[in-house]
């Protein structure tokens, strides 16, 4: 006599993420890394325009408290066609605020695949690794991925030797407007 | 794959990039696909195309047609997905093919170090003479851009 196996399925664990746009394609960031959305209206005025010709990704940055936030162009990092960006996301624990050019929906993944090895290149820093979602491959960006330390030591350094405007700095009501 | 050390007798599958056909050893080979959606997506490892979706994994694919032959394939029509040892890893690489791919047995012959690294060793097969394939050479690597033929965690799961 056979019996049915009782075999219980162990719950898949599940993030949360967003899914957005730069350029024509889409992204997604784990939703716990990213602590704000604004609008790039919200920085209309106020940032700081730094000029680095090495890093064209980077056109502005602002202060928020004692830090200095760098705005990094989502499209001009992923080596896409630059578009109009709308919103901002300002990343959790880091010094990066991605422009991008829209949210798409929030969801959840079950499976975060490892970029495969023959990707060898920046992608290997810039993801996380690959989720498939409604029979699509998805990008899962790395919130570390967009300024290394070398990047940000540079800003940093060129942010030192020019004054930062008092508009340029944001707070908890809005981005020093 | 291991360069041959010697004279031997192997599985190998003919494959056909535009109008020339090369071979793989047929251990390497996990299937034969018909084509299906490519996800591209921003990258700079320029020698992929993007990936497809084969039984849930994600299969980059990598065109050798262009560093084999020195054209772009026009048509593909299938990919042959094979298998190539990364570390202690297994990864599998999707290869677009023009025509049909064939099993065949075949004697090979070692490379010679004159050979182009991307050769592995050679097969005879309706009188001609066969170029076996060495994945690694033709694969990307971190280092640089495999050389011309003469003519995780990411955590892995969330």
């Amino acid at each position: 006599m056979q019996f049915a196996t009782t075999h219980k399925a162990p719950h898949a664990r599940t993030e949360q993420i967003i899914l957005f746009r730069c350029s024509t394609q889409i992204f997604a960031i784990s939703s716990s890394s990213v602590q704000e959305v604004r609008s790039v209206d919200t920085l209309a005025g106020s940032p700081m325009e730094i000029v680095e010709p090495s890093l064209t990704k980077v056109r502005h940055m602002f202060r928020r408290g004692e830090q200095n936030l760098y705005v990094v162009n989502g499209a001009v990092h992923f080596g896409l066609r630059p578009s109009p960006a709308s919103l901002i996301l300002l990343l959790r624990r880091s010094r990066t605020a991605l422009l991008i050019d829209g949210i798409e929906k929030m969801t959840t993944m079950t499976r975060l695949q490892a970029l495969p090895a023959a990707f060898c290149h920046e992608e290997r820093v810039w993801y996380r690794g690959l989720t498939v979602l409604d029979q699509s491959v998805i990008p899962v960006v790395s919130p570390e991925g967009f300024l290394t330390a070398d990047e940000l030591f540079l800003l940093d350094a060129l942010v030192s030797r020019t004054v930062v405007p008092e508009t340029a700095t944001v707070n908890e009501m809005g981005l020093g407007l | 794959m291991s360069k041959v050390e010697q004279y031997d007798a192997r599985s190998c599958v003919l494959l056909r990039l535009g109008e020339r056909r090369f071979a793989l050893t047929a251990e390497q080979i996990a299937e034969l696909v018909a084509p299906s959606r490519v996800f591209r997506f921003a990258h700079r490892t320029t020698e992929l195309d993007g990936v497809i979706l084969r039984r849930g994994r994600v299969v980059p694919v990598c065109d050798v047609a262009e560093r084999l032959t020195g054209k772009k394939l026009t048509t593909r029509r299938f990919y042959l997905v094979a298998t190539q040892r990364r570390g202690a890893g297994l990864d599998w690489v999707a290869l677009p093919v023009s025509g049909e791919c064939e099993l065949i047995t075949a004697d090979l012959t070692p490379a010679s170090e004159s050979d182009s690294p991307h050769v592995s060793a050679w097969l005879s097969h309706d009188g001609e003479v066969i170029e076996v394939l060495n994945l690694d050479a033709l694969m990307p690597t971190q280092e640089g851009h495999p050389p011309l033929a003469q003519s995780g965690s990411p955590e892995a799961h969330a």
